[in-house]
């Protein structure tokens, strides 16, 4: 088991003749990935060579689907073109969706959203801009490297891409069942809750580690839900106590904005309900290491 | 990004939302000219983003030409909460009877958008939330069906209007959110939206945000008046450096928006322990970190007289850390006798063992290389204590 991925699952990816959807496409086939296909409309029929495989190109998500019995769809697509392929991909009803593009207009990702929610939110959808899913040793759709850390008994989920990988690569020798980066836009559609509440039910996860940082009320959220329905340990990390209100720290929705989204008020939050906050990734990691001697 | 006043209020227009006349001014006599245009009385407004310039002498309402020009020699040049005016509007003067409030936003928490509306405008919108909040309604907008008239008539209704003033501020409603939905903005707020003695409904101030990923689609926005950058912010923006100037000693490069933040967290606190030193900047290399990208880095940060010293953390993900090493012996080569700081460089994650190995060859003598994020921090620090 894993959560939301698994070796069972069999990835698209939209984007894929592009040239940031060609080098991620190749890395995560070499990482042992399922891929099965790519997805655009002026190139349909055609294949490419990627990692010594031959992929075939098609028009729509819908004929990839029905082609192959893809289930999961990983987008590089331009940000003018993001929202365009998140429909397409919601229309085709396909259970899973990771966006990985940066700058999609927040209007584009609230419409996705709604249009998702609107046909019966049948699409999980990770990010936008987010690192994607991995499930180590079964499989890898985005653009997380592969071999930072195998298979292991805990959960990670985190806004930021460069954290997760540092997290994994701190508790390398431990492992992780399944990290996700939900991503630093203001809308996004899987949240730290989403994580959560499939951690709990995964009975390869033991303990789980939760990255936030400032801007929005995601970890609060995730605090109060942690209280009445985790009970396996979390352990959290906090980024963003030194940024100053009204600057955004890279990621679109990294801005403290007066006295909300601070890092203090979300580090206050997990400790009001038990959570260990460490104060550095290190010592994070240290932390989930004596819950994980423990256990 | 957030507008100025007037910005919104062209925006605003543009749009087909009732405005009085207003026109901007950079001095006193084009003030006198502007007054004179428009004619009779009208409102000199300070072009700050910030709230309270009416209590700090920055608005002030006068009677003709003459002493236009009189309150903008006053207003200009006025400091209001740390921002110096340089700008005002000269605002047609409008004969108030009723004041509302408006605004349409992007709600993050439940990743939808939110209306809010209130027959008591005027005050700040904090203060009504707080003192009446039974007065101000919150109705959420689903971000496809959007605001229609029979929408903008019950977002109406909920905020207390009588049914014969809904009926008359709905349709200015419906050409807000044609704002909000166009411009791709984040916040749409008018407050106030008034009704006049003759019974007009008129945006008369207007806030509004714009969401700086949707600049693609909207190319008519390079040639808007922006807040001035500092310095060094604007030498990063030119090399597309996603760069934020702070006010500490430690200078700091890293990759990805999460782990640059942690850094400037991290080394905030190690300087606790080494005279209260703090972060000088936040800089996000991203996935590349070629060597021509951390020699730009470095020469901003460099160009900050502040810094005293500079970490370097770089998490070897995508980019592997024989590259990143590379890149900074390359950058240390290009800048030459100009790189003058202590540099303290942590690398981690994919060909770890290499990159150290690359930069213990080149043995640099501005360079420490330290194995992890907490115990750089702690270098770093002290380095820019001596």
């Amino acid at each position: 088991m894993a959560i939301f991925l698994d070796e069972n699952s069999k990835i698209i990816v939209q984007g894929m003749t592009g040239s940031e959807g060609m080098k991620h496409t190749g890395r995560m086939l070499k990482g042992g990935s399922n891929i099965v296909g790519g997805v655009n409309p002026r190139k349909a029929g055609e294949t490419v060579e990627v990692e010594g495989k031959t992929l075939p190109i098609f028009g729509t998500v819908a004929e990839a689907m029905a082609a192959t019995g893809a289930n999961v769809s990983v987008a590089f697509v331009p940000p003018a073109f993001s929202k365009a392929a998140a429909v397409e991909a919601i229309d085709a009803e396909i259970p899973l969706l990771v966006v990985i593009t940066e700058g999609i207009p927040v209007h584009d990702s609230a419409s996705f959203w709604a249009y998702n929610v609107s046909k019966g939110a049948k699409t999980r959808i990770i990010g936008p801009n987010c690192p994607g899913i991995i499930s180590p040793g079964k499989s890898n759709a985005g653009i997380t490297p592969s071999d930072i850390t195998g298979f292991g008994p805990i959960g990670l989920v985190s806004k930021s891409g460069t954290l997760t990988y540092q997290m994994m690569y701190e508790l390398r020798d431990i492992g992780m069942s399944t990290a996700i980066g939900i991503g630093g836009d203001p809308v996004i559609g899987t949240t730290h809750i989403d994580a959560l509440a499939a951690f709990e039910a995964d009975p390869e996860t033991k303990a789980i580690v939760l990255i936030g940082e400032i801007g929005g009320d995601s970890e609060e959220k995730a605090a109060a839900y942690i209280k009445d329905n985790v009970t396996k340990p979390v352990v959290a990390y906090v980024a963003g106590f030194t940024a100053p209100e009204g600057k955004t720290m890279g990621h679109a929705g990294a801005i403290v904005s007066g006295s909300a989204g601070t890092a203090q008020a979300k580090k206050e939050a997990f400790e009001a309900v038990g959570v260990k906050v460490g104060k550095t990734p290190s010592e994070t990691a240290a932390l989930m290491r004596e819950v994980i001697a423990n256990l | 990004m957030d507008l100025f006043e007037y910005q919104a209020r062209d925006l605003f227009e543009k749009y087909g939302v009732p405005v009085l006349q207003g026109l901007t001014a950079d001095t006193p006599e084009e003030a006198e000219a502007a007054a004179a245009k428009i004619g009779g009385t009208v409102v000199v407004k300070a072009q700050v983003k910030v709230g309270g310039r009416g209590k700090a002498g920055g608005v002030k309402v006068v009677h003709d030409p003459a002493s236009a020009k009189e309150a903008a020699s006053k207003i200009l040049g006025l400091d209001i909460k740390g921002h110096v005016v340089k700008r005002v509007m000269i605002a047609e003067g409008a004969k108030i009877a009723r004041e509302f409030y408006f605004s349409v936003l992007l709600d993050r928490s439940n990743r939808t958008f939110l209306s809010l509306c209130s027959v008591e405008g005027g005050m700040e919108i904090e203060q009504l939330a707080e003192e009446r909040p039974e007065a101000l309604a919150k109705v959420n907008v689903d971000a496809v069906k959007g605001i229609d008239l029979a929408k903008a008539l019950d977002i109406a209704k909920q905020g207390g209007f009588d049914d014969e003033t809904a009926a008359k501020v709905a349709p200015v409603l419906v050409k807000l959110y044609e704002v909000y939905v166009k411009e791709d903005a984040t916040l749409v707020e008018v407050n106030p939206l008034v009704e006049t003695e003759d019974g007009q409904i008129l945006a008369l101030d207007g806030k509004v945000t714009l969401d700086d990923n949707a600049e693609f689609r909207h190319t008519d926005r390079e040639e808007m008046e922006r807040d001035e950058l500092d310095p060094l912010e604007a030498k990063a923006k030119a090399w597309d450096l996603n760069y934020v100037k702070l006010d500490g000693e430690v200078g700091i490069i890293g990759n990805g928006a999460g782990l640059v933040m942690s850094t400037l967290d991290v080394v905030a606190y190690a300087g606790e322990k080494h005279g209260g030193v703090r972060p000088a900047n936040f800089l996000d290399i991203g996935g590349g970190a070629s060597a021509e990208v951390m020699a730009n880095g470095l020469d901003v940060i460099l160009g900050d007289k502040q810094v005293k010293s500079v970490f370097v953390n770089v998490f070897g993900g995508i980019t592997a850390c024989d590259a990143v090493a590379n890149g900074i012996v390359g950058a240390l080569e290009k800048l030459g006798s100009s790189a003058t700081k202590p540099l303290v460089v942590r690398l981690d994650g994919n060909n770890v063992v290499e990159g150290r190995r690359i930069l213990a060859e080149a043995n640099h003598p501005l360079v420490t290389v330290v194995d992890t994020m907490d115990e750089a921090a702690d270098k770093a620090a002290e380095l820019a204590n001596r």
